[in-house]
């Protein structure tokens, strides 16, 4: 047993900081791999299909633009979905706390006049204030009525999509003076600003940036990051230690759902500049995708989206060049996500290989459950 | 004639552990075969393997010397063999007569038919006088009876090697004496029995010969009549054993904690605690004694603000905890070492540090505002891994890679700092080898020369007995007796865990 | 302005039978899953991909039946692929439900662009003819409330005793729930665990994809894109309402019928209620009746979790 201290007082080196990134490649690449046999077994042009697809994410400024604009909200959604799993909570509901997010952006950004330091940050705020209380209507069912936030989540995007629809629809509130069902424009001084020439890209990935590194460094390092993540991973635990459970749910959903208006919010002040219907082609859908292939690290979400950016912005191009539907895409997204379920099973039997090709022993693992063997 | 079981060479590997390394097992027809080993040792995994419910990753079994080979129990069930699982293997939800069915059911055409199957628990259960009620649904009835419907189920099969595994550990003294006549009687009807067990007595008390299992590895066998405790205990720890905790003498202070007409409820919304009131004072440890089940869980819940109470006060010195939620508890002074340390006591999957932080976590010196701050953190990890001796290649690890007595040193570090005025340990010691045993123990002991009240929860009655001062029994949910340690007896205590 | 008097009418309680029936479906397929232990929030997702099966085959073939054998062969291998994942690779299943989920969009528009050329909605097709029950047709009252449907619909209903007497009154039904309430146990007694839970998810699927094949060749005769409208979510508010007991579901999916009836009826009354709520109701019904059903509720006591063999 005394080697085991001294080994415990040296840094050594190790390769156990590479299971992340290896479990994120061999995602991607189980997905291409599927996504091409797939394609094979419908007997399309494999070749043709992935070079359709990457031409349009990269092909030109204008496709590289593209993709970083379908990054953006994509950031947002899967750090709200990542920071939901981090507090043992399944948020399905960012596309409709999305939709909230962007709607209210949206009326706060032509409905009121003020100058742009108050204007942009306050149409942001209100969008993930308002979307956040949405989301937390599902903490509270979770956590008082035990009702499983992933049922109310779900069906709480229809409730969305009905009042989205119902605010912009004939006679709606928030309806354009036109005939086409969408809001009015948003001023000026609520938009984000366009960051490269000859693009769409907005500040909003800068902004999207900066929450991702604000998320890493509240689950992480502050107080209540801490008990989120206890609840999360063990809830009987942190409330033996003194956490309330109840709480820590409804705030994390809170968190979550305005994480995810936040996405509809710089999609809707970045890019279209008035509330429709149909703003979001599904990021906050995406957005499982994304947290789970980061494996909800705010850093490998960043990456992540970064991925289904260009996926979602190439497959435009596919489908023109190539004739293949867009939706192949959602089928690569299934297999992502159907390979990152069984990262839990997978992460073990990663980490015993690369940690004894690290320090040259097996590290330790105990699958010990209560009493005897 | 050919021995019952021949088991040669067994081997499993389970990650990072060699459970059975090269075990040989012969256990002769008709026997009470013994097999006694630490926690850990080896003893349920070889047994599992036996009954089909694990795959050996080498070697082989014989039954009355023909090579056999299962991967699954049905296989074992059709060769005549049954086990009894320390965690009882019956479906909560379930009746009794289900239970027993369940997977050979009667039945009329399609449909179940649970007439017959009512019919034959009856008719097992008057023939081996194991009494049970054939329409109760498990999780309504005692543990005891659970137990009986676990042996019913075996015979129900026509098991003629039983293994019982720990069979013991849930009843009361007086009930181990009954169950050892069904043991002996189900050996004169000539049946196989393969007893495991950690505890010296009841080897002596009801086996034949005993093997003795050490770290997955056989130390020997013996016939039990020839062997001592003192023997039977170094082949199972590998040198001698203290076998009882020793203590000072020490004078009790002042009351630390007082309960009074505590009532609560427990998770079905049946009145689980009646009535309770003791105190515990400074420098003294109480000890509860009970067969589990009898409301302690929901005492200790209803004590450390886990659960409500209907009614009654808590006292943490003079103050009135009673209204207190946890944290504000833990704060006055109350500190808890949980029962189950993988559900309550550790967030598995967390890092050692993170571990050690529960419950400091908004506490100076672990924080900056509304940071944590994790120099700090780190610091009092180390020195808490140091000075508990908790066994691991470093804290960034999770607890879930450590042993199960290096996870309850953890608890017991991160607790006993919190320098508490009142320290409640339930089953402190469960599921962990000696070694561990004896560390936790003089723990304890070491808090009582400190002057701090020690309220202690066990089943295991040597436990309350060597460490406590005064001890309580509880049965359904009330204090049923309380006297001074050196007043009580094994047969007094059991007397009144039985309610009698 | 309407007459609220005048929407309750014997029609209405016909097209509550029409509205449950899809949420029906789903309902009894979660109970078979999670009563065996395997988590299923995949069943709207095995629904799409069964609706566009069906209208396939029934496109191809003429013949709406055709159409219905597709539907249930999608659902089987739907399901096995929910199985496979969530049993033989015990991987997360609240996550491949989710999967599933997203196969169920992208799948279905993919091939409507490939075999339709379309983006949205598939062409009509030959559905399945409604049938009139002789003589229950006739009677008062009953009669046009229970006597012409889909045979889906009819199906559906015959389902729920069918599968209660499977769930507690067979040799089958008493294993399959011992492996959601304590698959060691069953295992220690010898029934296959594995066996069992492919078996129950595998039912699963069927379910669903009849489900799937009432919205797509009997309710309508084509495939429109995402047509479910979160169906089968409701399905399992409904399963969970009626605490894992086809009895109970048939209940829930009474009042969530009766909701939808409701609202299409009033939607066509011109009912002065902005349509956007009205098609909201049955979601809000589903969330409002689950605040009163759990606490009571107790889902299986290993659903979700996957079964490792020592």
């Amino acid at each position: 047993m005394a080697d085991k201290k001294e080994a415990a007082g040296k840094k050594g080196f190790s390769l156990l900081g590479l299971v992340g990134p290896i479990q994120f490649v061999m995602g991607i690449l189980l997905a291409f791999i599927g996504g091409a046999l797939f394609l094979w077994i419908f007997r399309e042009n494999v070749a043709e299909a992935y070079g359709a697809l990457f031409k349009g994410a990269f092909g030109s400024k204008r496709y590289i633009g593209e993709a970083l604009l379908s990054t953006t909200p994509l950031i947002f959604s899967g750090l709200a979905v990542a920071l939901g799993f981090r507090s043992g909570l399944f948020n399905m509901g960012v596309e409709g706390q999305l939709v909230f997010g962007g709607m209210v952006a949206a009326y706060i950004g032509y409905a009121w006049d003020l100058p742009r330091v108050i204007h942009l940050p306050l149409a942001l705020l209100g969008g993930a204030v308002v979307a956040g209380l949405w989301g937390s209507i599902s903490g509270y069912l979770k956590a008082y009525h035990n009702i499983h936030e992933v049922i109310t989540t779900l069906l709480m995007n229809y409730i969305a999509f009905a009042i989205a629809d119902y605010m912009i629809a004939v006679g709606g509130p928030m309806k354009a003076d036109n005939e086409l069902p969408v809001s009015p424009d948003v001023l000026e001084s609520a938009r984000l600003v366009r960051l490269w020439e000859g693009t769409r890209v907005s500040s909003g990935i800068l902004i999207a940036i900066f929450f991702a590194i604000v998320v890493w460094f509240f689950i992480y390092k502050t107080r209540i990051g801490y008990k989120m993540r206890a609840v999360g991973f063990n809830a009987a635990a942190a409330e033996y230690a003194g956490i309330n459970p109840k709480t820590m749910t409804v705030l994390a959903m809170a968190l979550s759902g305005a994480l995810g208006g936040l996405a509809g919010a710089v999609e809707v002040l970045g890019v279209h500049y008035k509330f429709y219907a149909a703003f979001s082609p599904g990021y906050g859908w995406d957005g499982i995708a994304v947290a789970l292939l980061g494996l909800l690290n705010p850093f490998g979400v960043i990456a992540a989206a970064f991925l289904f950016g260009v996926l979602r912005s190439g497959s435009i191009t596919m489908q023109a060049i190539a004739g293949i539907s867009k939706n192949v895409v959602s089928i690569l997204i299934a297999l992502v996500i159907f390979f990152s379920a069984t990262n839990k099973t997978l992460e073990p039997i990663l980490k015993r290989l690369l940690g004894g090709i690290g320090s040259g022993k097996e590290l330790e693992l105990n699958t010990e459950q209560e009493g005897d063997r | 004639m050919k021995p019952a079981v021949e088991m040669r060479n067994i081997v499993k590997q389970f990650p990072g552990v060699l459970a059975n390394d090269h075990i040989s097992l012969t256990v002769e027809k008709g026997e009470i075969h013994g097999l006694l080993g630490e926690n850990g040792a080896g003893k349920t995994t070889l047994m599992s393997i036996l009954s089909g419910m694990s795959v050996p990753d080498e070697g082989e079994i014989l039954l009355n010397g023909t090579p056999i080979q299962f991967g699954n129990c049905e296989d074992a069930i059709k060769q005549g063999i049954g086990m009894v699982h320390q965690h009882f293997m019956l479906v909560p939800v379930f009746t009794v007569a289900e239970n027993i069915v369940l997977g050979n059911e009667p039945h009329k055409g399609l449909q179940l038919d649970i007439d017959q199957a009512r019919t034959m628990v009856n008719r097992l259960s008057s023939h081996y006088g194991l009494k049970v009620d054939p329409d109760s649904v498990i999780r309504d009835i005692s543990v005891g009876s659970q137990q009986r419907v676990e042996i019913l189920k075996v015979l129900s099969r026509d098991a003629k090697i039983i293994i019982l595994d720990e069979p013991t550990a849930v009843l009361t003294p007086q009930e181990v004496e009954e169950f050892y006549i069904v043991m002996r009687a189900l050996r004169e009807a000539g049946n196989t029995i393969i007893f495991i067990t950690h505890k010296l007595q009841e080897i002596q008390e009801i086996t034949d010969r005993t093997t003795v299992l050490r770290d997955g590895k056989v130390v020997g066998t013996v016939n039990t009549k020839d062997a001592d405790n003192e023997r039977l205990a170094r082949m199972m720890v590998g040198r001698d054993v203290v076998l009882h905790v020793k203590k000072e003498e020490h004078q009790a202070g002042k009351v630390e904690l007082r309960v009074e007409n505590l009532f609560a409820k427990d998770a079905r919304g049946l009145p689980a605690v009646k009535d309770i009131s003791f105190e515990v004072r400074a420098g003294e440890v109480v000890g509860i004694a009970g067969v589990a089940g009898n409301g302690q869980n929901e005492l200790v819940e209803v004590i450390t603000g886990l659960r409500k109470q209907e009614s009654g006060k808590i006292y943490l010195g003079d103050r009135d905890i009673s209204k207190m939620t946890t944290r504000e508890r833990i704060y006055a002074g109350l500190a808890h070492v949980p029962q189950d340390r993988q559900r309550r006591g550790l967030v598995m999957d967390f890092t050692l540090v993170d571990n050690f932080l529960l419950g400091y976590e908004d506490s100076p010196p672990f924080i900056e505002g509304p940071m944590i701050n994790y120099r700090e953190a780190e610091r009092f990890s180390e020195r808490s891994i140091e000075m508990f001796d908790v066994r691991t290649p470093g804290a960034h690890v999770t607890a879930r890679t450590l042993s199960g007595g290096n996870q309850q040193k953890m608890i017991v570090a991160r607790e006993f700092q919190r320098n508490p005025t009142v320290l409640i340990a339930a089953q402190p010691t469960r599921g962990l080898d000696i070694a561990a045993t004896e560390f936790v123990h003089e723990e304890l002991i070491e808090l009582r020369a400190q002057d701090k009240a020690v309220l202690l929860i066990s089943m295991e009655l040597t436990e309350i007995l060597d460490l406590s001062d005064r001890i309580l029994v509880i049965y359904e949910g009330e204090i049923v007796g309380s006297m001074k340690a050196n007043e009580a007896t094994p047969e007094k205590l059991g007397l009144l865990m039985a309610g009698g | 302005m309407a007459n609220w008097s005048q929407l309750i009418s014997l029609a209405l309680f016909s097209a509550t039978i029409r509205s449950l029936t899809p949420v029906l479906y789903p309902a009894l397929a979660g109970i078979f899953s999670e009563r065996s232990g395997v988590l299923n929030i995949g069943l709207e997702g095995m629904m799409l991909i069964s609706a566009f099966a069906a209208v396939v085959g029934s496109y191809y073939s003429g013949n709406a039946w055709i159409g219905v054998l597709w539907a249930i062969a999608a659902g089987l291998l739907t399901s096995l692929i929910h199985a496979f994942m969530c049993i033989t690779l015990k991987a997360d299943q609240a996550i491949v439900g989710t999967g599933i989920n997203i196969l169920g969009i992208g799948l279905p528009s993919y091939l409507l662009l490939k075999l339709f050329g379309s983006q949205g909605i598939s062409p009509i097709v030959n559905r399945l003819s409604k049938w009139r029950i002789p003589v229950v047709v006739d009677l008062p009252v009953i009669g046009p409330i229970l006597g012409e449907h889909s045979p889906l619909a009819y199906i559906a209903l015959i389902m729920v005793p069918v599968s209660w007497f499977v769930l507690f009154k067979t040799p089958f039904g008493l294993r399959l729930r011992s492996v959601g309430e304590n698959p060691s146990a069953a295992d220690s007694v010898g029934v296959n665990v594995y066996l069992m839970r492919y078996i129950a998810v595998m039912i699963s699927g069927v379910l669903a994809s009849l489900g799937g094949a009432f919205l797509s060749i009997s309710y309508l005769a084509q495939y429109t894109r995402m047509m479910t409208a979160g169906r089968g979510f409701i399905g399992l508010a409904a399963m969970i309402f009626g605490r894992w007991n086809p009895w109970g579901a048939l209940i829930a999916c009474l009042i969530f019928g009766f909701a939808d009836a409701l609202q299409a009826t009033a939607q066509a009354a011109n009912v002065p209620i902005p349509p956007q709520f009205l098609l909201a109701l049955p979601y809000i019904l589903s969330i409002v009746t689950l605040i009163g059903a759990m606490g009571r509720a107790n889902p299986p006591a290993y659903v979700a979790k996957p079964y490792e063999k020592a």
